[in-house]
């Protein structure tokens, strides 16, 4: 099957609806390439928005003491970070891959609900712009943490309607986007691309989708909640009048925890698109890998109140959510094997996507590792609401869904612009990347273990060196970002040609490698031929 | 071009009203925070994104009725749509299951661990803060919060109005079917008509609910501020309210439709759609009436 007979087809097609021009381009698009660009943007701009929060923070830790900033904006800073990371960062940026990518995967023209695909980007500005307006007003931004807990969260002045409604609208916007994914996967595939044929990437997104449409409902009722019960008299979580403020965490961790398997799964995908690819083999397990997705997906209903040991809960209710935490390490296992299996006796070559996917596994595994200690109840009463549990999922973000992201934009810019990025700076990037990662978040786990709390500007000074290193790795980490957008930039602008394959051997792991670089506007108007669809594995 | 005619999938372009929506449910909420924050140019800011709201609506439905009645649509745009629906749907149900579960982590756990259930508290919550709390529902709390002068307020039983309402409810699930068999044999005076009960049932609904609202208010110290049972009651008969009300709109709609001669026997996502959400709309109410109402 030959490449450019597609190209020729294609290129005639689509002469007549290119692109409109200039800004209403990109306001009124309907094209899955231009959302995707989009969200990929805002999603890298948001990435440097909550780093330098991250940095403050950082830099009033770098000693103990009170430095730069005051307590109450220091907790401003660590919830915002985080609501930031999650929702303007990683959530952003897949769903931007998954515009990207899922057409070209399934051989899809477009995205099956074009205009509600728009609007569920185009929500995005408005509650970002809304987020960080609260940091301005009256009583300053939300305090109390990503989880935005009550009481102490409806201590919060002018910003908490501003925050609730900020949730309500990034709620919207991803439970549209999530609902447009499922429905283009299971409508818009080509003949022959059944649903065991599906990439990874495109699996472990209809798992992440469904997990989206089941969870943000809840989130948005909690922070209704939270509403009402500041302004309109409720006692939802008020004792006196019946009700309990553990309610609330029940239902932010029934949303929490399967969101932080939405922040992960999508990197699993990506994860299982590039080491095939750089290990010359076929993904090892497909079948199992799509069965653990699904298992992981199903567990994370069933586990939330593992973030809550320390609050009070019956003793069933402790043992319940142990063991059933312990449970995901099974089919997370199976994946870790599944990729190891992958590359034995490969052709293997480390290209930067190749390299990032290597430390993702390695990193990644470490972090599900520190998840493991503290499934078990008795002993995370030690570790609950220390720095150990701020490495933990630092390094299940940063090394994993950071990391996946860093690897699939190296692994599919070459397919976005037509040019090969520039290798030098992705590997110095990776290196620079890597090391001052885990100088950051490593000794976290040991002041976390002898005790240091989070969420606190000042520290004992038993502290200090770690914490020292600490604010120097996050300082380095931070900074070398900037080489990544340098090289982003570098290869929209020009550079050595890539071609359809960009990657030795691609076209067999993926439809999207059977596009030219750049993919035209549209990307598969007539359905890719069957014999494309049967060679892939 | 290819993609306008019937044969391929129809990808719209330039689409005007998301940023819209944007802009108008921004303003809205942004006009309800700083209402809520005591600033009087937040109702004016709700007024004015409700009107860039209301009118992207009409614009954004208009478009699309526009091109389905030009047989733009073909069957697989048909099914995204169905599946888009019921997915929507679903994340409906879990915005209801939010609050249902409110109802029962309140009832079945922490109002007894608050009336001090040995099992969990080992018995000192009751003796160090709410001495003399026995868990009976419905109540408003050890603290009476809200409630008639004297602290107590009637709890709303289930075989008045909220009687009716279910009664009304399920038969106007029976009009609307009768009125897609109407459809489908190309009846259209039984689809208008099954339509118009539809309509009449539902928006009869509302008016009861008002009416019960009204003297829950006035007459039985039961509001939004009398404790848990006053919170979850509300609430859930509330966005419940608002969906039967947003399900009787699109209905409406629909009626209007098909007076003007639109959908076909083989063609009529939009009735379907309406069908389905009144059936969910329907679904919740049976809980409500179980376990807000009678149990």
């Amino acid at each position: 099957m030959s490449v450019t007979t597609h190209d020729d087809t294609h290129a005639h097609d689509h002469h007549d609806h290119g692109p409109a021009k200039g800004f209403m381009r990109w306001v009124t698009t309907t094209n899955h390439k231009d959302i995707g660009t989009l969200y990929l943007i805002t999603g890298l701009i948001m990435f440097f928005v909550g780093g330098a929060m991250a940095l403050v923070i950082r830099a009033e830790l770098f000693e103990p003491g009170l430095q730069y900033v005051d307590p109450h904006f220091f907790n401003q800073m660590t919830t915002l970070h985080a609501l930031i990371m999650v929702f303007g960062a990683v959530m952003p940026a897949f769903a931007g891959l998954a515009n990207w990518m899922i057409p070209m995967m399934i051989g899809a023209p477009d995205m099956a609900l074009p205009r509600m695909n728009n609007w569920s980007f185009w929500l995005l500005p408005f509650s970002f712009v809304m987020l960080a307006s609260t940091l301005f007003m009256d009583g300053g931004a939300a305090a109390a943490g990503w989880t935005l807990y009550p009481p102490l969260v409806l201590q919060t002045g002018h910003a908490l309607p501003f925050t609730v409604f900020t949730v309500h609208l990034l709620g919207m916007s991803s439970i549209m986007a999530a609902i447009n994914i499922i429905v283009t996967v299971f409508n818009m595939r080509a003949p022959g691309m059944t649903m065991m044929k599906l990439p990874l990437f495109v699996w472990t997104w209809v798992i992440t989708a469904f997990l989206l449409i089941a969870v943000m409902p809840v989130f948005a009722g909690a922070v209704t909640m939270l509403l009402t019960d500041k302004f309109f008299g409720t006692s939802f979580f008020n004792a006196a009048g019946g009700g309990d403020p553990v309610l609330y965490q029940h239902l932010f961790w029934f949303f929490g925890h399967p969101e932080v398997y939405i922040l992960i799964l999508p990197s699993f995908g990506i994860i299982s698109s590039i080491i095939p690819t750089f290990s010359r083999k076929p993904l090892f397990g497909y079948s199992s890998m799509v069965y653990a997705t699904a298992s992981i997906g199903l567990l994370s209903f069933i586990v939330w109140a593992h973030h809550q040991y320390t609050v009070g809960m019956p003793l069933a209710g402790e043992l319940y959510f142990t063991y059933a935490t312990m449970l995901i390490a099974v089919p997370t296992g199976v994946k870790v094997f599944n990729w190891l299996a992958t590359m034995w006796k490969g052709a293997m070559t480390f290209e930067t996507p190749m390299l990032y996917a290597i430390a993702f596994v390695v990193l990644f595994t470490m972090g599900g590792f520190t998840g493991l200690m503290m499934s078990i109840s008795p002993a995370d009463l030690q570790y609950h609401d220390t720095y150990f549990i701020v490495a933990h999922f630092h390094y299940v973000l940063v090394p994993g869904a950071v990391f996946a992201l860093f690897a699939a934009t190296y692994y599919w810019l070459p397919k976005w612009t037509g040019h090969m990025y520039d290798e030098r700076l992705g590997k110095l990037h990776f290196w620079l990347t890597t090391i001052s990662v885990n100088i950051c978040f490593f000794p976290q786990h040991f002041v976390g273990l002898a005790g240091m709390p989070r969420r606190i500007p000042d520290y004992a000074v038993q502290f200090a060196e770690f914490n020292a290193m600490s604010s120097v790795g996050a300082f380095v980490f931070g900074f070398s970002q900037l080489i990544f957008a340098y090289v982003i930039y570098k290869a929209i602008q020009g550079g050595e040609k890539a071609s359809s394959e960009v990657w030795e051997g691609a076209e067999a792991h993926g439809l999207e490698w059977h596009l030219p670089s750049p993919p035209p506007y549209h990307s598969w108007t007539e359905a890719p031929a069957q014999a494309l669809i049967s060679d892939l594995h | 071009m290819a993609s306008t005619t019937k044969d391929a999938y129809y990808i719209p372009h330039k689409a005007q009203w998301p940023i819209f929506g944007s802009i108008g449910l921004s303003t809205l909420l942004a006009g309800f925070a700083n209402y809520l924050n005591g600033h009087g140019f937040g109702s004016t800011m709700m007024i004015v994104g409700l009107g860039i709201l209301v009118t992207m609506l009409f614009g954004w439905f208009g478009t699309v009725i526009n091109e389905s009645e030009n047989g733009i649509f073909n069957h697989q745009v048909d099914i995204s749509f169905r599946w888009g629906m019921m997915w929507f749907i679903f994340s409906e149900v879990m915005f209801f299951a939010a609050f249902f579960g409110a109802l029962y982590y309140t009832r079945v756990l922490s109002e007894s661990w608050l009336a001090g259930d040995s099992s969990f508290s080992y018995g000192s919550t009751k003796e160090l803060l709410w001495q003399g709390f026995t868990a009976v529902w419905p109540n408003n709390g050890p603290g009476h919060v809200g409630g008639l002068e004297d602290g107590t307020f009637h709890p709303m039983g289930a075989w008045g109005l909220p009687a009716l309402n279910t009664l009304i409810l399920l038969s106007s699930g029976a009009t609307v079917t009768w009125a897609h068999w109407g459809l489908l044999a190309e009846n259209r005076a039984q689809l208008i008509k099954g339509l118009i009960a539809t309509v009449i049932l539902g928006f009869s609904f509302v008016l009861l609910q008002a009416t019960e609202y009204h003297e829950a208010y006035s007459e039985m110290g039961l509001t939004l501020g009398t404790g848990i049972y006053g919170s979850t009651f509300f609430m859930l008969t509330g966005f419940h309210g608002l969906h039967v009300t947003i399900g009787a709109i699109f209905l409406t709609v629909v009626l209007f439709r098909s007076i003007r001669g639109h959908f076909t026997a083989k063609h009529h996502f939009a009735f379907e759609a309406a069908a389905w959400y009144w059936h969910f709309v329907d679904v919740v109410w049976l809980g409500l009436f179980i376990f807000v109402y009678w149990l």
